[in-house]
């Protein structure tokens, strides 16, 4: 299968969000975590976007940092998926190899 | 009219000084939020003149309902309400950092006042020291 890659910045912050999608062939995943899930919400000036990388990629989001930043499922832009920590694990299993993109 | 207790007896006060303190990370990924909070504590305890601004990821630290229990970290943002206990009362989020957030004043866990680039940069200009977070 394909790869996927994670990302733990903030897309407001830092670049590690474009790089990761400058360099995903299609059909790799994103998967959002930590300071990475500010990308996730709508209404954002960087979820257009997101919502245009959904085209081409699965996008993941991480529920326990999105809840620690005071946001919910709501908040989440329509087409991600949002994963707990064993979804996080399968994710892991499921894809052939992981980039973590820091 | 009572003794005044050991504690409160003649001990000079230093000057009061202008103290702002810019916020400008997101709460959980880096240390910068709550070293800054423990930093204001210490001015507030020293009674100085303490101004707070909130501006780029910084907004991020005062959104409501956070809630870390699955991340096992501590929830700190209850801490900035108590901060009108401790007489720090100026608060500010910058205009343009909470709209290119998708964020308005309802979504914040304490009362600020908003106030544009432009009038973050006045108040900047008014202060004694400027701590940066």
């Amino acid at each position: 299968m394909a790869m996927l890659h994670t990302v733990n910045k903030s897309p407001f912050e830092r670049r590690a969000l474009d790089s990761a999608l400058r360099h995903a062939v299609k059909g790799a995943g994103i998967l959002l975590i930590e300071d990475g899930v500010y990308a996730a919400f709508d209404g954002t000036v960087v979820s257009a976007k997101v919502k245009a990388a959904l085209t081409d990629h699965k996008i993941y989001v991480l529920g326990p940092d999105v809840n620690a930043r005071g946001m919910t499922e709501k908040n989440v832009i329509d087409g991600l998926e949002v994963v707990d920590y064993g979804g996080f694990v399968d994710l892991v299993t499921e894809y052939d190899k992981v980039q973590a993109w820091l | 009219m009572a003794e005044p207790e050991p504690w409160e007896d003649d001990e000079p006060q230093g000057p009061v000084r202008k103290f702002m303190y810019v916020n400008r990370r997101a709460p959980y990924g880096t240390i910068y939020a709550l070293e800054s909070l423990e930093v204001v504590l210490i001015a507030a305890a020293f009674e100085q003149d303490v101004t707070l601004v909130f501006m780029d990821d910084g907004v991020y630290q005062i959104k409501k309902e956070q809630n870390t229990d699955a991340i096992g970290v501590k929830n700190f943002s209850p801490t900035y309400r108590a901060l009108e206990g401790y007489d720090v009362e100026k608060l500010y989020v910058e205009k343009e950092s909470l709209e290119s957030r998708g964020l308005t004043t309802d979504d914040l866990i304490v009362p600020v006042q908003v106030i544009d680039k432009d009038q973050v940069a006045e108040l900047m200009e008014e202060q004694e020291v400027i701590l940066s977070f």
